[in-house]
């Protein structure tokens, strides 16, 4: 097979501009060939090389006193635990996978951010997601293809995760036609190792062998970087050999055979093969090492008979790691990879001359300098287009509605109700540290290699950032860290993904951008460093760009056990709290969207200093034994959080709740939607000890009411509002099922 | 008395027995890797739950033919316990120690939950020191845990007095409702004729800690242990 003559035309179909075009010109001091050129487009695409992200990644807080790795450095950041044990954690995408197949897309993005942990030489432990998708109700445009895709995704998560034998212990989905056709998939795993196991993805070692090891390559997944770089179109389903097909049982012997090898003490660089594959792995591992590389094709075990140079180096095939050897360890690879069966070969060797030099046998088919593939590549800075703030709603606007049925109705949307549905499907109880799992404001895992519990929860608000992009960044951080709060944990720190449309349009550039900075400064306040993250743009399908979706993981530790705090109110007789402050609207709430259809208002602003000092002082008071239980109050308002408080404990329990008149309409009391809100249950006895220490930290804290009956009672200054919980529960629970058609009856009007 | 806890290269449960039996129980338990041809030695076996070789044909369809499937259908012959846990089950269903097979669930889904199990027997080393009637809460994690035989297998089955766990509701009904997967007579786990290999769709490795939700999964341990130590005695 003869390569392309470069032209005009194929160089623009590998998304090169003209000025992209002569740098890479003057690096090579002469004309790239056809490989070349495919090394460039895929490592200057936006997924490898952040070049339109990357000047705004600079803003994050990345330094900690905890930071063992930080951002950028390797594939995930490393924080201290304690005791020797470090944590490794990352979130990261599949969404154009996901949308064009949706079960392997999903797959594969498990596949990849596990191979992300692994490679750090930590054990992974568990894993989350956070996941978007198009309108699912029976009535709603696109429904039968939402859910099709939704189905995929979940089962696509589960076959692998499941597999593999990790966890998904917690995480969160919303429903928002934004996401048609352009569904987001974001999956977190964290791994626990000990600070002596830290491993780098550096060609260090000039002579050192170069080691391919994993599955065979093959045509699957070719120049899956360039394509998740562009917007979906409608023939991008076309595209769908780029989307790679997943095999947890090859990755779960990839894992094991690695840790096992990173144990020996025989590896002195390790990388995972993921987007871009060879080429990415190969180039980036020398740039850190500021060493070069070169690697014989014809020594990669392959799948397929006569794969072109550009086919081998640019394939995505799955389960694959590079691994630089200590030279004269070379047979523990062979000793330790027949055990687990896998493929292996030493394919290179590392060299001193900082160039990524690829062969086939004796003839080279590229040649070019590692660093500019990488550290050198462009970077673009995009034009932000200026922002007025969103005019306040006005309230009036907003006609009255039945706001007892609105409860229910609340409840049973997809985005508000029980995710059973989903987390049943997944395995959340293997390796048997899943103290608190799905279905709960933060998930905390027991790691039992080193007896830490851990505390997780991911969080994204896709309308209030649409709204006010910095205030959306402000608010996921902010939510996250009460959620762990409400858990009873410290939190460490947080990895972030951001999902954006087409940067090219200043608009969608000045909501990343404003996102970002909302992230770090909210970040810098909880002193919560970020230790990594993924950047996912282009997230177009042919209706437009999706409502700007940031994503922040926080991680947490509980110091005792005895500080775990549950979701849910206990039983009956327990006084109920409100811990923060009261206040009024309805701007970018749930309600104005789901009953009203509207995404308006001036959000809320987060009152960092004001979180902080909630937080401290609900641990505080989870360490005095003071609560019962805690938690968030956020999508949907009050009554939504109370309704959860009720539904979510050991069985439905009732609550009586009497809110002084401050002269508000009933709707924004109910359904106002404000950060720096907790709902806690005490002991009768303890109230005195709650209000003494809150008023202390100069906290509001107001009893609001007492657990116990069969109905959630709420009176306001107009009406008492009642909703028996066993037909709450009904709706909440049942919801996805119904909607989803594994439930047979239809769902009763309430 | 020592344990082995079988580890297939796809075994997922296989540490969560090992921790369980060591940490919980006070008892020796060491993995024995597939490959291995003997096992001898070791008073209990168990096959913890996972995806043995990947399970993409039928779950343990290959592990049949694992060389320490040969040392484990000897040790069984001369009486060693053997308790198949999850895909464990599938193993020696598949391996043909136990009647009957494990197929797709009904609802097709996987489904990981707290299920209840009503206990059908207390002679056998896995249940002993329960009592028959008995409701436990014990997780299941399965994709293929529907469990089906031939009428004339089932007759067996129920004749011999062999089901040892039946999906139940709370109050230890076994009902329709109470079957997660579909399971024929709403069957959770059986023995075989000899009465020392018990294969078991719920997990009760995940049930011997209260911070994990349930303590229940102890009486399958505690009464392997007791009848292995009245048993030396």
């Amino acid at each position: 097979m003869k390569d392309p003559v470069i032209t005009p035309e194929i160089v623009e179909r590998h998304g090169i501009t003209p000025e992209e075009f002569a740098r890479i010109k003057s690096i090579l001091g002469r004309e790239p060939n056809f490989t070349e050129l495919g090394i460039f487009s895929v490592m200057w695409s936006e997924h490898c090389s952040y070049k339109n992200s990357r000047p705004e990644l600079k803003k994050f807080p990345t330094a900690g006193s905890r930071i063992l790795v930080k951002a950028g450095e390797e594939n995930a950041g490393v924080l201290d635990v304690g005791d020797g044990w470090a944590v490794a954690f990352k979130i990261e995408s599949h969404n154009h996978p996901s949308a064009i197949e949706p079960f392997q897309g999903a797959a594969t993005g498990v596949g990849g951010i596990i191979r992300d942990i692994f490679t750090m030489g930590a054990r992974p432990v568990f894993l989350m997601d956070s996941l978007r998708f198009g309108p699912i109700e029976q009535n709603a445009p696109g429904a039968a293809a939402n859910r099709h895709i939704l189905a995929g995704v979940v089962s696509g998560i589960a076959h692998y995760g499941n597999c593999i034998g990790l966890p998904t212990i917690g995480g969160e989905t919303w429903f928002d036609e934004t996401y048609a056709g352009n569904p987001l998939v974001n999956v977190f795993c964290l791994g626990v190792l000990r600070h002596d196991q830290i491993a780098r993805g550096a060609a260090r070692g000039i002579g050192n062998p170069v080691f391919y090891v994993g599955a065979e390559t093959g045509r699957d997944g070719l120049a899956g970087a360039a394509f998740a770089s562009r917007e979906l179109t409608e023939e991008s389903k076309q595209d769908r050999p780029a989307v790679q097909v997943g095999d947890p049982f090859r990755e779960k012997l990839l894992l094991e055979a690695c840790l096992e090898l990173l144990a020996s003490g025989a590896v002195a660089g390790i990388q995972d093969m993921g987007a871009a594959g060879l080429t990415c792995s190969t180039c980036e591992t020398a740039s850190r090492g500021g060493s070069g590389i070169d690697v014989d094709l014809d020594l990669v075990p392959k799948r397929e008979e006569g794969m072109s140079p550009y086919e081998i180096l640019l394939s995505e095939s799955q389960e694959r790691m590079l691994v630089i050897v200590h030279e004269g360890q070379e047979d523990r690879v062979r000793e330790i990879f027949e055990k687990w069966d896998l493929p292996h070969a030493c394919i290179g060797r590392v060299t001193g001359d900082g160039l990524m030099r690829i062969r086939t046998g004796e003839s080279i088919v590229a040649e070019i300098p590692a660093a500019s593939l990488t550290d050198e590549a462009p970077v673009c800075h995009r034009e932000a287009a200026p922002w007025t703030p969103p005019a306040g709603l006005d309230i009036r606007t907003v006609p009255p509605a039945d706001l007892t049925a609105v409860l229910p109705r609340l409840l049973a949307h997809p985005t508000l109700a029980r995710k059973r549905w989903i987390w049943e499907q997944y395995d959340h109880m293997v390796r048997n540290g899943s103290v608190v799992g799905p279905g709960s404001d933060a998930a905390v895992f027991l790691a039992r290699e080193c007896g830490k519990l851990l505390a997780a929860s991911v969080d994204g608000n896709s309308l209030v950032t649409l709204l006010d992009p910095r205030e959306g960044g402000r608010r996921c951080v902010a939510e996250a860290a009460r959620n762990l709060a409400c858990t009873g944990a410290v939190p460490l720190g947080a990895t972030d993904n951001l999902n954006f449309g087409n940067p090219h349009k200043p608009g969608i550039f000045r909501q990343l951008r404003d996102s970002v900075e909302g992230i770090s400064e909210a970040c810098r306040a909880f002193d919560t460093p970020v230790t990594g993250g993924n950047v996912s743009l282009y997230n177009e399908n042919p209706s437009g760009p999706i409502d700007p979706t940031p994503v922040v993981a926080m991680v947490g530790l509980i110091e005792d056990e005895s500080h775990i705090t549950p979701q849910g109110f206990r039983g009956a007789g327990d006084s109920i709290w409100l811990l923060g402050e009261r206040s009024a609207g309805l701007d970018a709430s749930q309600f104005l969207l789901i009953i009203h259809g509207r995404k308006e208002g001036r959000p809320p602003q987060t009152d960092l200093p004001g979180e902080i000092a909630l937080h401290q002082a609900l641990r505080d008071a989870i360490r005095d034994g003071l609560i019962l239980s805690a938690h968030d109050c956020a999508e949907g308002g009050l009554a939504i959080a109370l309704a959860e408080c009720c539904l979510s404990g050991p069985g439905p329990t009732g609550a009586k709740i009497a809110l002084a008149d401050d002269g508000r309409r009933d709707d924004e009391t109910l359904f106002h939607e404000a950060p720096g809100r907790i709902i806690a249950s005490t002991d009768p006895a303890d109230d005195e000890a709650l209000a003494d220490l809150f008023s202390f930290c100069r906290i509001p804290a107001h009893k609001i009411g007492a657990t116990g009956g069969e109905e959630l009672v709420i009176g306001l200054r107009s009406k008492v509002y009642r909703w028996p919980v066993a037909g709450l529960f009904h709706h909440w629970d049942t919801s996805l099922d119904h909607i989803l058609g594994t439930v047979a009856e239809p769902l009763a009007a309430h | 008395m020592k344990f082995a806890v079988l580890r297939f290269p796809g075994s997922n449960c296989d540490q969560d027995c090992l921790r369980t039996l060591r940490d919980n129980f006070g008892q020796a338990a060491d993995p024995v890797w597939h490959k291995e041809t003997s096992v001898t030695g070791y008073d209990v076996i168990i096959i913890p739950g996972g995806f043995s070789y990947g399970d993409y044909l039928r779950c343990g369809a290959f592990a049949r033919y694992s060389p320490v499937m040969a040392a484990v259908r000897e040790a069984a012959g001369r009486g060693t316990p053997v308790l198949g846990i999850c895909n464990g089950f599938q193993i020696l269903c598949e391996a043909g120690m136990l009647p009957g097979a494990l197929v797709r669930n009904r609802g097709l889904h996987f489904i990981c939950r707290h299920v209840h199990l009503r206990l059908g027997l207390t002679a056998s080393p896995f249940t002993s020191s329960g009592t028959v009637g008995q409701v436990l809460r014990i997780p299941i994690a399965h994709g293929e845990g529907c469990y089906f035989a031939a009428p004339d297998t089932l007759d067996q089955l129920e004749g011999d007095g062999r089901i040892a766990f039946r999906y139940c509701t709370p109050d230890g009904e076994v009902s329709a409702e109470a079957n997660p997967n579909g399971s024929l007579a709403n069957i959770a786990g059986i023995l075989n004729k000899r009465g020392n290999v018990l294969g078991l769709m719920p997990h009760p490795e995940r049930a011997c800690e209260q911070r994990l939700g349930s303590t229940d999964g102890r009486l399958v341990f505690d009464s392997i242990i007791q009848s292995a130590l009245s048993a030396v005695k």
